[in-house]
């Protein structure tokens, strides 16, 4: 059977709703009695607090509450935050608690929150607050953070270093004691955030008769949101129910479990009464997890071909504040960077430092980024003291399709050895550079420069381990109407996870896909859930979606076959009816068939049926899915005022087997335009105090329809072999190269001035002073 | 808390309320309207996710209180077509994957609507333009630029038939 949705370019079940302004996001839902909270937080980087004073606060008319920490139920009032991801390499594993307790670590830490009628009434309460610190001195930058006699993060921790580890495999020593030429660079990206569209939000409602606790809340894990309001609160994970519901962009920070989302289900409780908070803009730049500072010192040792003999080198990186996420994003990006290269030798100090910023967690990309920029600023560096051109450098290093599966030599953060799945490395980077028409660039450079735009082209390539596990469960379910009910821990905030999980159960199952009924979100609807993030959903839970799809199809021909009195062997499904492909073709519609699945009151099931048309799958991965790709970046600069257009991009991605086209590219696409941003504009910045200057859109820029073009997309299909579908992550490819390919092709532009970068964000203002430095402008005005 | 009465015609029917004067027009719309279509993602005026039409004219439904359109026509997302249909420029965001999370959505949708209204064969520059004050996270702007193009096509075709909306 040719597929007829799988592999489709099916537009989206979601669009609808969404465009006729009938979306349901948390602000959205309304309950009788709702209340609106606002939070408290600290203006201080780092103080003692001293005291609380809510006096002026509480006779306002319209405030119900202002609770502290000491307000919380038991243990949510003393106890630290869970630690979700422990690790035996943290030394130190602070989490926050819910509300603060004695100290505060970052500007923005929530210290008490206001309970209101309105909003409105709520923030004007909460500046009525008033509370006593005792200012300590505050370390912002992880290098002086990370020094001897640097002021703590923490009052209580003797160190700030939360862990140090090492990864490594083969002889460095040697490789650098024999290499031809060795290259070192010292590399830095900045910190931004994830900046969704929709800020966090956040609503509890307690029902008193049903004694259940639910929670809308703007998350991409609500089955693990529940299980730590559970331990946080006392309750049996049954009495409590965590809705996500439309979800407006979550690139990570989301699915970390913050205090807001203890306090405000707490709150309910207390009060008796709906409470909901939406986070303002400024709030998600104080409180919602940032991601990317880390400095690295690498060097590459290379024979005279270019051919790779070992990476090695130290790397610095700025937990923020706290550990939610101990240390997988580090650890991630240390085992990140030989990439799709063969590097015989490598080794990686990495140091986790705290400091008294937001903490940091996974952004889309989660810590490659950083390890792609890492290593592809070494291979240009290579090509250019080498004299090659950068892709023949490249094109020489990779890793050959005969060599899958690819044992790095390394363990990734899913537990498993590093091992290349699948991939044709060297294609992706030939379609790439021939869709970027790249052979041909020096000659359009030579044409741009004559009329005296200067342009440059740069490339990076990568790979991801995309796909990881646990597992994420779907249920397949096929009602008395007719129509196929799925249900998911599986989350989406806009990766159009109903479309796809739909078109793959509607190919196993044979129905259309407007009678699939989607429950995503919801832990009432599923009892496991994991959620949304490294690229994990199209392999877990559409893996998921095909065993029960493939379940339930046997399902319905065993049934469709006794009804019809015919072999399963000639039960045909399509479009919801079942029809024997023998005689008159008798056929009966799949609506019945959960009628006759549902047996007689008292009478017997014929033997081997079981209680409904439905299954459940838990798929659980055996190791990550490595995706991989290669971008290419033409841009032009403005050398008299640091300006940079990115005027072509082009794009080759591998993500396995692709379910829906239309979703892949807009994911690339999208997450292209998240590493514009960060190779361009997005510019978090704190001060020595670890004070945040850039607070609203107006300070830090997020990338506008002007600023990214339209990527011309090749994709590479490579199966992955390890899952049921061969599918491997699309979700935060876009983003994990496009820093290094657009760093490299300004400095291919500006080569005329001979200066090098080494950092992103690549801001007009860095650009003109590595310009002056070098001296460009006395020349560019002498001539 | 200074109330004050205000009338304002929201797609098309009168709403007569007396609010806080500090409400503002977002606010209004979504909370005591209940016409949630309309969304906030940075209550400062760049975003561009709470863009409506006032009298014809897009402006930031979350830098006006609901107490300036005293008197005003709004149209918001829910306004765009009748209840159950999609407007030729929905549609073209579904065919041309225009949306993610659909959360800046309905802004885009209004900048649109008031560029296509005006400039009915816009280049891509334009569009791009245009689509400045809306900032999306997701999508990257390639679809939403593609279906505006395609709408402003349809639109024009549309146009050269009597009768089209």
């Amino acid at each position: 059977m040719g597929a007829k949705h799988f592999g489709a370019r099916v537009t989206r079940l979601e669009d609808p709703a969404l465009l006729a302004g009938r979306g349901r996001f948390v602000d959205d839902v309304k309950l009788p009695g709702l209340l609106h909270a606002c939070f408290v937080r600290s203006p201080h980087a780092h103080a003692m607090l001293r005291g609380c004073d809510a006096r002026a606060a509480l006779i306002m008319p319209g405030v119900h509450a202002v609770l502290t920490a000491d307000d919380l139920p038991a243990p949510m009032r003393d106890a630290p935050l869970p630690l979700l991801l422990p690790s035996p390499a943290l030394n130190a594993a602070p989490t926050q608690t819910a509300l603060a307790r004695g100290e505060v670590c970052y500007v923005g830490q929530a210290i008490a929150v206001v309970i209101a009628d309105t909003r409105y009434i709520a923030e004007d309460a909460a500046a009525a607050v008033i509370v006593h610190y005792d200012v300590l001195p505050a370390v912002a930058d992880c290098r002086v953070a990370a020094e001897d006699g640097s002021p703590g993060a923490h009052n209580d921790l003797k160190t700030n270093l939360a862990s140090t580890f090492r990864l490594a495999y083969g002889d460095t020593d040697a490789a650098f004691a024999d290499a031809s030429h060795v290259f070192r660079e010292e590399l830095w990206q900045h910190r931004g955030g994830g900046m969704a569209i929709e800020t966090r939000a956040v609503l509890a409602h307690h029902e008193p008769v049903s004694d259940l606790l639910t929670v809308w809340s703007g998350t991409q894990t609500p089955h693990i949101g529940r299980r730590m309001l559970a331990d946080l609160t006392g309750r049996d994970l049954q009495s409590i129910r965590v809705i996500a519901p439309d979800v407006g962009g979550g690139f990570g920070p989301k699915a970390i479990f913050y205090p807001e989302e203890a306090v405000i289900p707490a709150a309910a409780l207390r009060l008796g009464r709906p409470v909901k908070w939406i986070e303002d803009r400024r709030e998600h730049f104080l409180c919602a997890t940032q991601e990317r500072d880390q400095y690295w010192d690498v060097a590459i040792a290379v024979d005279d071909e270019a051919k790779i003999l070992g990476v090695r080198g130290r790397m610095v990186h700025d937990t923020g504040a706290y550990v939610p996420w101990g240390i997988v994003m580090p650890y991630i990006a240390a085992s990140t960077v030989p990439g799709p290269y063969v590097v015989p030798s490598y080794q990686l100090e990495t140091v986790v430092v705290l400091t008294n910023k937001v903490p940091t967690t996974p952004v889309r990309g989660a810590g490659r980024p950083q390890a792609v920029f890492a290593m592809e600023r070494l291979l240009d560096r290579v090509a250019h003291e080498l004299k090659i051109d950068r892709a023949e450098v490249r094109r020489r290093n990779l890793i050959q399709p005969e060599q899958m599966p690819y044992e790095v030599g390394l363990t990734f953060r899913d537990g498993k050895p590093l091992v290349y799945d699948s991939g044709d490395y060297p294609r992706g980077q030939d379609d790439a550079l021939a869709l970027a028409e790249y052979d041909d660039f020096r000659e359009r450079q030579k044409a741009a420069l004559e009329q005296g735009r200067l342009v440059g082209i740069g490339l990076a390539n990568y790979v991801e381990g995309t796909g990881l596990g646990p597992f994420e469960g779907v249920t397949v379910r096929v009602l008395p109407n007719g129509k196929v009910a799925v249900a998911t821990g599986a989350t989406s905030q806009g990766q159009g996870t109903r479309t796809t999980l739909s078109q793959i159960v509607a190919e196993q199952v044979g129905c259309r896909l407007d009678d699939v009924v989607m429950t995503a979100g919801d832990t009432a609807a599923i009892s496991q859930g994991v959620g949304a993030f490294a690229s994990r959903q199209a392999v877990n839970a559409g893996s998921s979606a095909q065993i029960a799809g493939q379940a339930v199809r046997q399902q319905l021909i065993a049934l469709a076959a006794r009804a019809l009195g015919a072999e399963e062997t000639d039960i045909d499904l399509d479009d919801g009816v079942a029809t024997a492909q023998r005689g008159n073709k008798p056929s009966i519609a799949f609506g019945d068939l959960a009628r006759l699945a549902q047996g007689v009151p008292g009478v017997s099931l014929p033997i081997g049926q079981s209680a409904g048309i439905e299954h459940t799958a838990y798929y659980t991965p055996s190791q990550a899915a490595y995706c991989s790709g290669t971008h290419v970046a033409e841009v032009q600069v403005d050398a008299m005022t640091g300006g940079v257009k990115v005027v072509r991009y082009t794009v080759a991605h591998d993500s396995g087997r692709v379910i829906n086209p239309l979703i892949v590219d807009g994911q690339v696409q999208g997450g292209v335009a998240h590493g514009i941003g960060n190779a361009l504009l997005e510019w978090m910045q704190y001060d020595a105090n670890a004070q945040p200057l850039t607070t609203s859109f107006a300070d830090y820029m997020l990338p506008m329809a002007t600023d990214v073009p339209t990527c011309a997309i090749a994709h590479i299909e490579t199966v992955n072999p390890l899952n049921p579908l061969g599918v491997k992550g699309a979700g935060e490819g876009g983003t994990i190269p496009a820093p290094a390919a657009i760093v490299a092709a300004i400095e291919d532009a500006l080569a005329p001035f001979g200066v090098r970068f080494a950092e992103t964000p690549l801001t007009p203002e860095r650009i003109v002073a590595t310009l002056r430095a070098a001296g460009a402008y006395d020349r560019l005005f002498a001539g | 808390m200074g109330k004050q009465a205000t009338r304002v015609i929201v797609n098309g029917k009168s709403y007569a309320r007396v609010v806080d004067a500090r409400l503002t027009l977002a606010d209004f719309l979504r909370h005591e309207l209940n016409l949630t279509g309309t969304h906030l993602g940075c209550e400062h005026g760049v975003c561009g996710a709470c863009t409506v039409l006032v009298d014809g004219r897009t402006a930031r439904s979350c830098l006006m209180f609901a107490v300036q359109a005293n008197g005003c026509k709004v149209t918001t997302v829910e306004g765009l077509a009748p209840e159950g249909e999609l407007s030729v420029l929905q549609q073209a965001f579904i065919d041309n994957h225009g949306l993610q999370c659909g959360f800046c959505t309905p802004g885009m949708l209004m900048t649109l609507t008031e560029l296509l209204r005006d400039t009915p064969d816009p280049s891509e520059q334009e569009v791009r333009e245009a689509l400045t004050g809306n900032l999306c996270r997701c999508t990257g702007y390639a679809g939403i630029v593609a279906a505006a193009l395609d709408a402003a096509q349809r639109l024009r075709g549309a146009a050269a038939k009597p009768g089209a909306r």
